[in-house]
């Protein structure tokens, strides 16, 4: 499995044009991936960038009424990449979204996070939605590493299903550190412009 | 294609420079202060190992046969056509339109080298891809930078693509009493356009003062390109007997390759500087990306194909 997991991944990296992370720039233990988001293949880049070590404990933080609503997605965000799926619409005190991704850190994971919550059309960088302070708030310790995805919206942009292999690009920074008594607008426009601050020359 | 004495020793000749280039390398290398790396030492190093890869591909290519070289050259363009692409802007109504360059116009412009298809492989991306390209963009009904998003589109396909299919076409001219020397006329080929790119580089290194464009490329000299073009075209006059052509015609054509090569690599660098960027990808260690070597060939091959074709057929 873990063979066949590595070849995904270098299939990934290949048609996408990224390198592996050297595992020296990313924390050791769990941390929060919080990145743009304007592709399908998002999360698949990550993780397929991400050292061995790290990529294996590290799970997808998805929208359930998306991923669940076929069985190859289902597939797809459950068997492959155990994606910690999170309710979008009718978020109650039952089906709080919050939960399941605590749940995920305090077992070991890594989660990879997209803030704006959606995906962007043409790649440039949305608002913030609070679910990212949120989390931050609720394991203060977990580090918060920002990661900035380039030219994934012209590879397979939203509303395509075949891609164009255009060299692609993941960058991560430094880690972001959360401050109890900062407000929740103060921290995500200081999060989003941790992402922003990463995009390259052109 | 390798079974021949003539291509062997041409292959020979590349691997005793290399084995040169490694042991000068190696000298260098000893010679470094303990503790200070020189970045050009390094950059020396990993050039002259991607040499030896890249000619080891070339090599395996041609013993393979007609269907290697095609194959070899089909994957270079596509490399070439990404890294291209991924320079110039396009908008999400392009999207499409580069599939079909990527998967269709791309592979198709290789089968017409492949089955040797002279009249539709010289027009293929000129006529039908330049026409396709602005039709199905057009279907997808984005009008902003309508015509500059085109046009990048056409330019990466012409010079990623077709000009770079002359390399392997050259294996599908039939010049008389040179049957089964077409191996010879590529590895020739191959041989002057990038010794050229390299003893311009050296001479410039050596005895360049006055830069030729500065803005473009702040490392292209007058003596670099003299002296690299000069030594250049005379190993061509020298290599005379791998090809159909006496010595001065050799050294002409040589000439007109370095020429050629030389311009190629301003103009591509020119793409880069208004992209702002140095390379145009990371893939070969040490030279940047893949158009980042076959800039001069690319403007090259086909002028060298089609006074070839001209001259001998």
């Amino acid at each position: 499995m873990s063979l066949g997991r590595d070849a995904v991944a270098r299939g990934i990296r290949l048609l996408c044009g990224v390198r592996e992370l050297p595992a020296a720039e990313l924390p050791a233990g769990p941390c929060i991936l919080f990145a743009n988001h304007s592709s399908h293949l998002d999360f698949a880049v990550i993780w397929a960038a991400l050292p061995p070590a790290l990529r294996a404990r590290t799970r997808p933080v998805a929208g359930r009424d998306y991923w669940e609503a076929t069985p190859f997605r289902r597939w797809l965000a459950g068997t492959v990449f155990r994606a910690v799926l999170i309710e979008r619409q009718r978020v109650t005190v039952a089906t709080n979204p919050l939960e399941p991704m605590l749940a995920a850190l305090d077992a070991g994971a890594t989660l990879i996070v997209f803030p704006e919550g959606t995906r962007s059309p043409d790649g440039t960088l949305g608002e913030f939605k609070s679910g990212l302070h949120h989390l931050a708030r609720g394991r203060p310790s977990i580090p918060l590493v920002p990661v900035l995805l380039d030219n994934l919206n012209r590879i397979l942009p939203k509303g395509e299903f075949l891609p164009v292999p255009l060299l692609g690009a993941v960058r991560t920074g430094p880690v972001l550190a959360f401050d109890p008594k900062e407000n929740k607008n103060a921290f995500l426009a200081r999060a989003r412009a941790a992402v922003a601050a990463l995009r390259g020359p052109t | 294609m390798l079974n021949d004495r003539l291509t062997l020793s041409l292959l020979g000749g590349i691997g005793a420079l290399l084995a040169l280039a490694s042991v000068v390398t190696a000298v260098l290398k000893s010679r470094q202060p303990a503790g200070q790396p020189s970045n050009v030492v390094a950059n020396l190093d990993a050039r002259v190992r991607a040499w030896w890869a890249m000619v080891a591909i070339v090599a395996v290519a041609l013993a393979i046969g007609e269907i290697g070289t095609v194959v070899l050259f089909g994957l270079l363009s596509f490399f070439a056509l990404r890294e291209f692409i991924t320079l110039a802007p396009t908008r999400a109504a392009d999207h499409r339109t580069l599939f079909w360059a990527f998967f269709v116009i791309t592979p198709v412009q290789y089968v017409l080298v492949a089955r040797d298809w002279y009249g539709l492989f010289s027009i293929f991306i000129p006529v039908y891809a330049f026409l396709f390209v602005p039709i199905r963009s057009a279907l997808a009904g984005e009008t902003a930078d309508f015509l500059a998003r085109t046009a990048r589109t056409q330019w990466a396909l012409m010079v990623c693509v077709y000009c770079v299919s002359h390399v392997p076409a050259l294996l599908m001219l039939q010049i008389p009493n040179f049957e089964n020397g077409n191996a010879r006329l590529l590895l020739f080929f191959l041989i002057i356009v990038q010794l050229s790119d390299v003893l311009q580089y050296v001479w410039g290194k050596l005895c360049g003062r006055r830069k030729i464009a500065p803005v473009l490329s702040p490392s292209k000299t007058w003596e670099g390109f003299v002296g690299g073009v000069l030594s250049a075209s005379a190993v061509g006059a020298a290599l005379w007997w791998a090809t159909p052509f006496a010595p001065w015609q050799a050294a002409l054509f040589s000439l007109g390759i370095t020429l050629m090569g030389f311009f190629g690599g301003l103009v591509m660098s020119a793409i880069k500087r208004d992209r702002g960027v140095k390379d145009y990808g990371n893939l070969i260690a040490g030279h940047g990306g893949v158009m980042d070597r076959i800039d001069s060939i690319c403007f090259a091959a086909p002028v060298f194909f089609h006074v070839v074709r001209y001259c001998y057929t």
